[in-house]
């Protein structure tokens, strides 16, 4: 990979809405240039989207509630865990899926309307598959920080002085 | 309570009253008292000192870590520094009898100029330059001589300049690369000749390279590392600008031992040593600070980019500043003195910049625009100053 399009990539990972014009001037090339590598790269499933990071519990009308369950499976021969993962990713609930090392094999975290919803889906959606053992809910209480993002934090507040040497 | 008050007519230095206060505090008073500034008049970095810094200094404190340390500083944080120095500069000084840990590159300055300077010597400062050379100069007696750089030469310093102004009383050269306020570097070729005119004529160069780090183009060229160099070279550097350490007022000068030795002596008496809970700070930037940095050395190498090519595209003309956070772009077309050209952007379009003449020779007609300031305010600021150069 070019070392441009790392760059950019770190960049546009930060802050999505950049214009590409003002990315084209941040990495020193031209716009065409930043649009034919944006292409590739969403071509290539580098780039798989753009979303914004928003803190929901601001937005009165949709506070979501969100867990994270470690859940224990047996491995199938052949296809070892990717498919009970699959069989779990493919619900619409379901937000991320990890494989992990340690004591248990996934990590799933599922996002509802309510902590009754997901108490629901883990039951009868969850606990019900034939490779699943064992399932430990844990329910998210704050959002502090998330993908590198501090909740809360007024960024722009610029203690500095106005004017210095 | 009230006391009786005998007649007292404040009786001050000569030296002191010599100097004047710095052209940057009217901008300050002006741009103080008005809101809704975008400030591009800054000359500290925009972030805040990383945590892991901090930490350091806390964890310190919560370890009652509040003594004095040695007068030269913390022997680990000068043996970090030296390691550092050599590793990435490739300059050796033996953090024994080579480094003082001093109260920011500010202090670094001012020892350096007491321990060299009698009376009447005279130092060659390469201006545009930051604003307290000159005045420290004055201070201890000092005859402070510029040498003007301009845009023409892309602000680099040109040995015949230099060379043209020696008299039999210059004792120093005063450097500073990269450049506050025009973000000018110079490389080896520019520097060996200007080593060669220093050589000849046996003077001391003081080099601050607080900025040294903040080299976007090419390596930086520490002048000690040039031949005939060291020994003559008093290195000022610290921690403000690439750490985002500013306020800790943390930082050091290298130096042969008769230069460091006479520096201490004078720092051991005014100073005692530097804050030491900013020295723990400094270590823990110097052991595990490298990967941040760099991350916003990048960062502001990706907003010169895009600033300076933005300043061309509104019309002004602006040399690619290769280091520092600032651009200095010229406003001569304009037809206004920078003093006018940034109070008027200031109350028209409140937006704070520096005016070049502050920082001495050569900066009539440029304006310092530092781009220590995030990516929203530098394209809002951009807008306002085509506004303002429309408006003209
Ligand atoms: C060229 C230069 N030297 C020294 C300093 C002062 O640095 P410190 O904070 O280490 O005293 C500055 C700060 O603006 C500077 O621009």
């Amino acid at each position: 990979m070019k070392e441009k399009e790392q760059e950019l990539l770190l960049l546009i990972e930060k802050e999505g809405r950049m214009a590409e014009a003002t990315l084209a001037k941040m990495l020193d090339t031209s716009k065409e240039d930043v649009s034919s590598m944006l292409r590739s790269l969403e071509k290539k499933k580098i780039i798989l989207g753009y979303s914004a990071i928003i803190d929901w519990t601001k937005v009165n009308i949709a506070e979501t509630v969100t867990a994270m369950i470690d859940v224990k499976v047996t491995p199938k021969r052949g296809v070892g865990f990717d498919e009970v993962a699959e069989r779990i990713y493919r619900f619409k609930e379901v937000k991320a899926t990890y494989l992990m090392s340690g004591t248990y094999d996934l990590s799933v975290v599922i996002e509802g309307r309510s902590m009754s919803e997901i108490a629901n889906f883990v039951s009868e959606k969850l606990s019900t598959l034939d490779s699943v053992i064992s399932t430990t809910t844990h329910f998210q209480l704050k959002k502090y920080k998330h993908d590198g993002v501090v909740f809360g934090e007024d960024e722009d507040d610029d203690k500095r002085m106005v004017v210095s040497p | 309570m009230t006391s009786i008050k005998t007649s007292h007519h404040p009786q001050l230095s000569d030296a002191v009253n010599r100097i004047e206060p710095s052209g940057i505090r009217r901008f300050f008073d002006l741009a103080s008292s008005m809101d809704n500034i975008i400030s591009l008049g800054v000359g500290e970095p925009d972030y805040s000192t990383p945590w892991n810094v901090r930490e350091a200094s806390i964890h310190s404190l919560e370890r009652g870590v509040t003594s004095y340390t040695a007068n030269a500083g913390l022997i680990e944080l000068r043996e970090a520094i030296s390691r550092y120095l050599q590793k990435r500069f490739q300059v050796s000084y033996d953090p024994e009898n080579e480094v003082v840990v001093t109260v920011g590159a500010s202090e670094g300055i001012d020892l350096a100029l007491r321990a060299i300077l009698n009376p009447g010597d005279e130092v060659l400062i390469a201006e545009p330059c930051f604003v307290s050379y000159a005045p420290l100069v004055s201070l201890v007696g000092g005859i402070p001589v510029p040498i003007p750089t301009s845009i023409e030469t892309d602000f680099e310093v040109d040995a015949a300049e230099v060379e043209a102004r020696i008299t039999n009383n210059t004792k120093a050269l005063m450097l500073s690369f990269p450049n506050n306020p025009t973000g000018a570097v110079m490389g080896m070729e520019g520097l060996k000749k200007i080593a060669e005119v220093v050589i000849k004529h046996n003077l001391i160069v003081l080099s601050d390279e607080i900025y040294a780090e903040l080299s976007y183009d090419a390596e930086h060229v520490s002048v000690p590392v040039l031949d005939g160099m060291w020994e003559r070279t008093i290195l000022i550097s610290g921690f403000s600008k690439a750490f985002a350490m500013t306020g800790w007022r943390i930082g050091y000068v290298a130096a042969p031992e008769p230069y460091a030795k006479a520096m201490l002596k004078i720092h051991q008496y005014a100073m005692m040593c530097a804050s030491t809970m900013a020295q723990y700070a400094a270590l823990e930037a110097m052991t595990n600070g490298r990967d941040e940095m760099e991350e916003m050395v990048t960062n502001y190498r990706q907003r010169r980019n895009f600033f300076v090519k933005s300043l061309r595209e509104i019309g002004l003309t602006c040399h690619t500043p290769g280091g520092a956070f600032y651009a200095f772009p010229s406003i001569k077309s304009t037809g206004l003195t920078s003093e006018e050209f940034a109070e008027k952007l200031l109350i028209d379009q409140r937006v704070a910049v520096v005016p070049g003449h502050v920082f001495g020779e050569g900066g009539e007609g440029h304006i310092r625009c530092s781009y220590a300031a995030s990516m929203k305010q530098l394209e809002e600021a951009i807008e306002r100053i085509d506004a303002f150069l429309k408006s003209l």
